[in-house]
Formats: structure tokens, sequence, C-alpha cells
């Protein structure tokens, strides 16, 4: 590998921050005249500089002066201000970590969800705007002028490239770690799991920058929990198997070591929150030896604080699930249906489907199925419902 | 930086003390040194659209947009970013019953 690959790889989110940072949070011109300051490199290293990240951050900077210059020459109207940061000369090389900034700046929510994610990805992951496109199942040119437009009104709305104030920072920070489990989400529906190993290092980052905040280790933990058994979610074909059916030799022991200490190192700090909570559930699962060895009692009673904290119809279904496990499938059933706001949800209908099958009241269970296969968009799912309703004797 | 923050979706009406609360805002808005200019708007039935084409001016009464999509009137405030702005218009009392826009105004120099 060349050696400007080697320090781009390395150090590129903390150059291309630091280079926002400097540019008054210009985006665009940061990428633009990093890329310039790494083709520079190219051409001229013969030997590697003592201090390459420095190197190519001063390099940048006078691209972006050259770029900003030439700007102004060929427009009218003087819009491009040459902006006063440049006098202090060792402004940059005096940069420290800015990466958090570029974090939060990315996840504002002054830009759509969409575009946090994508941005998120682009900036402070790395990713190409093709393989985000990919990921989310839209045309690149599409997520390239996502990716344009929302660079453009963080530079032209100035949203200040900063770490949120104090009384900002909880709501700030539930939206960065948003940003980051959605794209692990889409890793399931897009089926990439590469996206999936670029949000848990995204997710490790910020866990790594923001050190008292437990919620954001709890988030890892969940991550690498749900990840230790991506291998058995799905059949070579790529049927979707269910946690009770999965083949648990194939759960990834050494990932779920790796995500209960982070679950124990983020309790210890005595701050529980949903993250935390969804990553114990997850833990809990991953002890089992099989589906019925499951500790339903705790899992029940980890659905009920996380139903208090964040009530949501989804979270009310899952506890329903567990209740069924604990109390029986009467009991599920009654509690299930006094969810409302789920009736286009096709998990909903399988999940009852499930229970009234175990009921042996089959013609319901028959008739919750096919309601469950009207909903499904995704194949592997319309796959398994098929099955299920065609094993109804 | 300056922001110009656009009123939508409120009757003024709706606001029983609505002189009141905007000027008690505007008070707010110059303590706080932000303030640069204010004004409502009459009803969009009161709107008159003009086009010119080819070079022939046309004139027509309207549009009648809905009032809940019309601009019912702005501030314009001067403040360090928009997260200075998005506090400010959450101060709006107008912010309750409508929508407030905020848009960030692009420098030119004319003249």
């Amino acid at each position: 590998m060349h050696a400007v690959e080697q320090v781009f790889r390395e150090h590129r989110t903390r150059m291309l921050a630091a280079l926002v940072r400097v540019l008054g949070g210009d985006m665009e011109l940061a990428e633009d005249s990093l890329q310039d300051a790494c083709t520079q490199a190219l051409r001229s290293w013969t030997v590697v500089p003592d201090d390459p990240m420095a190197w190519l951050l001063t390099v940048a900077r006078n691209k972006a002066i050259d770029r900003i210059r030439r700007a102004r020459r060929s427009l009218s109207v003087e819009e491009v201000p040459v902006p006063a940061f440049f006098s202090s000369d060792d402004a940059l090389l005096r940069a420290g970590d800015d990466r958090l900034s570029l974090i939060f700046t990315c996840c504002h929510p002054a830009l759509s969800l969409e575009a946090r994610v994508a941005l998120t990805l682009q900036a402070v992951a790395g990713l190409t705007a093709f393989q985000i496109a990919r990921a989310f199942l839209v045309p690149e040119s599409t997520m390239a002028q996502r990716l344009v437009r929302a660079k453009r009104k963080i530079r032209d709305a100035r949203i200040t490239f900063t770490v949120p104030s104090d009384h900002q920072l909880p709501s700030r920070l539930s939206s960065v770690l948003a940003v980051v489990y959605l794209a692990y989400t889409q890793s399931y529906v897009a089926s990439d799991r590469s996206l999936a190993a670029e949000a848990i290092r995204l997710g490790k980052l910020i866990a790594s920058l923001m050190p008292d905040e437990p919620e954001a280790l709890g988030l890892v933990a969940l991550m690498v929990l749900q990840e230790s058994r991506s291998s058995a979610r799905r059949t070579p074909s790529g049927d979707l198997v269910l946690l009770e059916d999965q083949d648990r030799s194939l759960w990834d022991q050494a990932a779920i070591t790796e995500g209960t200490s982070l679950l124990d190192l983020a309790l210890s700090r005595r701050s529980p929150g949903p993250y935390q909570l969804q990553a114990a559930i997850a833990a809990v699962h991953s002890q089992a030896k099989s589906f019925s060895d499951t500790d339903w009692d705790q899992i029940v009673a980890l659905y009920t604080e996380l139903a208090v904290r964040t009530p949501s119809p989804v979270i009310s279904l899952n506890l329903a699930v567990a209740v069924a496990m604990t109390s029986g499938p009467a009991e599920g059933l009654r509690l299930m249906d006094t969810i409302t706001g789920l009736d286009k949800f096709h998990l909903m209908h399988s999940a009852r489907a499930d229970l009234l099958r175990r009921l042996d009241r089959f013609d319901e269970a028959r008739t919750a199925y096919a309601r469950a296969l009207e909903l499904a968009t995704e194949d592997a799912d319309r796959r398994f419902l098929r099955y299920r309703l065609n094993s109804l004797p | 930086m300056r922001y110009m923050l656009l009123i939508y979706g409120c009757h003024r009406e709706e606001l029983p003390d609505a002189y009141n609360e905007v000027n008690k805002y505007v008070k707010e808005l110059m303590a706080r040194g932000v303030f640069l200019g204010a004004d409502p708007l009459h009803l969009p039935d009161t709107a008159t659209t003009v086009q010119v084409r080819s070079d022939e001016v046309l004139i027509t009464d309207g549009p009648y947009a809905e009032t809940h999509e019309a601009l019912g009137g702005y501030f314009m405030v001067d403040c360090a970013d928009l997260d200075a702005a998005i506090e400010l218009a959450s101060l709006c009392p107008l912010a309750k019953l409508g929508t407030v826009e905020i848009r960030p105004v692009l420098e030119a120099q004319f003249g």
C-alpha cells in the first residue's frame, strides 16, 4: 500500500474534521482540498514526511485558498469571502480531535434523517456515494444529490461545526446514536454486512470519543451482540430464520463475549437507557443454550422497563411475545390484543398468528398469517410466512 | 449572520392577545441585540400578482392561498448561527399556532 493511502485510510476522518473546522464548516471545500492534497502527495512523496498528517493538512489548506480565489475570480458578485481564519497560520496544526464536531454536525436535527445517515456514512465513515446508495436502495445520482444538498445547507444556513453545549447534549446525542443504529438496521434490509461493520466501527468511535456516555457504549454492545447472530439469521438461500429456529452453534462466541463485556462496562456506570436495555435483552438470548432455555422472566423484566422508558407499540409487541413464554400463549395474546397502531405491521400479525397456532386456533392463525403475508414486502419475509401458513394443519 | 423567520399557518385572530404577545417577543429580540426588523402582512385576499411576459405587464388579483398556507409576516434577526436562530424561532409566540420557517439570508452586495 502506498504511504499516502495508508495515512489517508488511518487519519481521513481526523484530517477532514480539522479542515472543516478551519474552513468554517464548508464540507465540500474540505473534501475537495483534502483530495487535492492526496493527489499532490502521490506525485511528490519520495520519502514520507516526518509528520505526514501535518503535511497533508497544510497542503490541503493552501489548495482550499486556491479554490476560494478561483471561485472569486469566476463570480461577478463577491459571494465567496476569503475567511479570516487563514490569517492564523498554525491554527490547523494545533488541531485537536475535531471528529466529534464532525459527527454532531452531520447528525444535526436541521437535516433530514436520511441526509444525516448518508452524510455520517460519507464524512465520518468514509463510504462513497455509490456504496451508500447501494445500501439505501436508491440510485447513485439521488444519493449524490442528497449529500451535496446537505453539505450546502450546513454551509449556507451556518450549522456551526461544534459539539453541542451541555443542555442540548442529551437530545443531540440521541440523534447521533439513532443515525448509527439506523445504518446498522439498514444493513439487514440491504443484506450488506460491510455496512453493519461500518456502523459498529462508527459506534465504537463515538463511544471512545464520549467515554462518559454509557448509552453510546450500550449501542455498540447491542450491535455487536446482534451481529454475533448474523450467520444464523439467514439460510444459505437467504431465507429468514427466527431466533427460536436458529442453529446456535453458528453464533459468533467471540462477538458475544465482546458485546457482553461492553454491556457490563456500560451498566457499571449505573445510568441505564434504551440501548443498554436492548443490549441486555440481546445478551440474555446469547447466553441461552436453546430457545426454551432462555431466561424469559429476565426478558419480560427488561422489556417492561424499556416500555416504561420509551413506550412504543413495537416494544409492547415484544413484551407480549415474551409474556407468552412465561405465562402462556393465552396471556400473551390477551396483551397483544390491547396494542393499537400496528395493524399495518406484518410482524404484529405473524406474532399473533404464532400464538393462535400454539392455542390450536388454526383458522384464526391462517387468517392472521394471510394478513401478515399481504403486508410483508421483503422476499425473505414472504417466503417464511408462506412456509408457516402452509405448515398449519 | 442574518436569518429571516417567516410565519406561516396561523390566523392572527387565533392568538387572543396577538399584539401584546408579539410586542413582548420583539422587545426580547431587541434586548438580546438580534432584532433587525419585523412586519405583519395583510391577509392574502389583499394580494396582487404581477408578471411581465413579452414586455406585457400581467396583473392578477390574488392568489387566494388558504390563509393557513400563506405568509403572514416575518421577523429579521442577526445571530451567530442556525442553532441560535432555532432558539429565537422557538421563542416566537406564533410558533405555538403556526409554523416558523428559518431562511438564511444570502448576503449579496448590490448597487
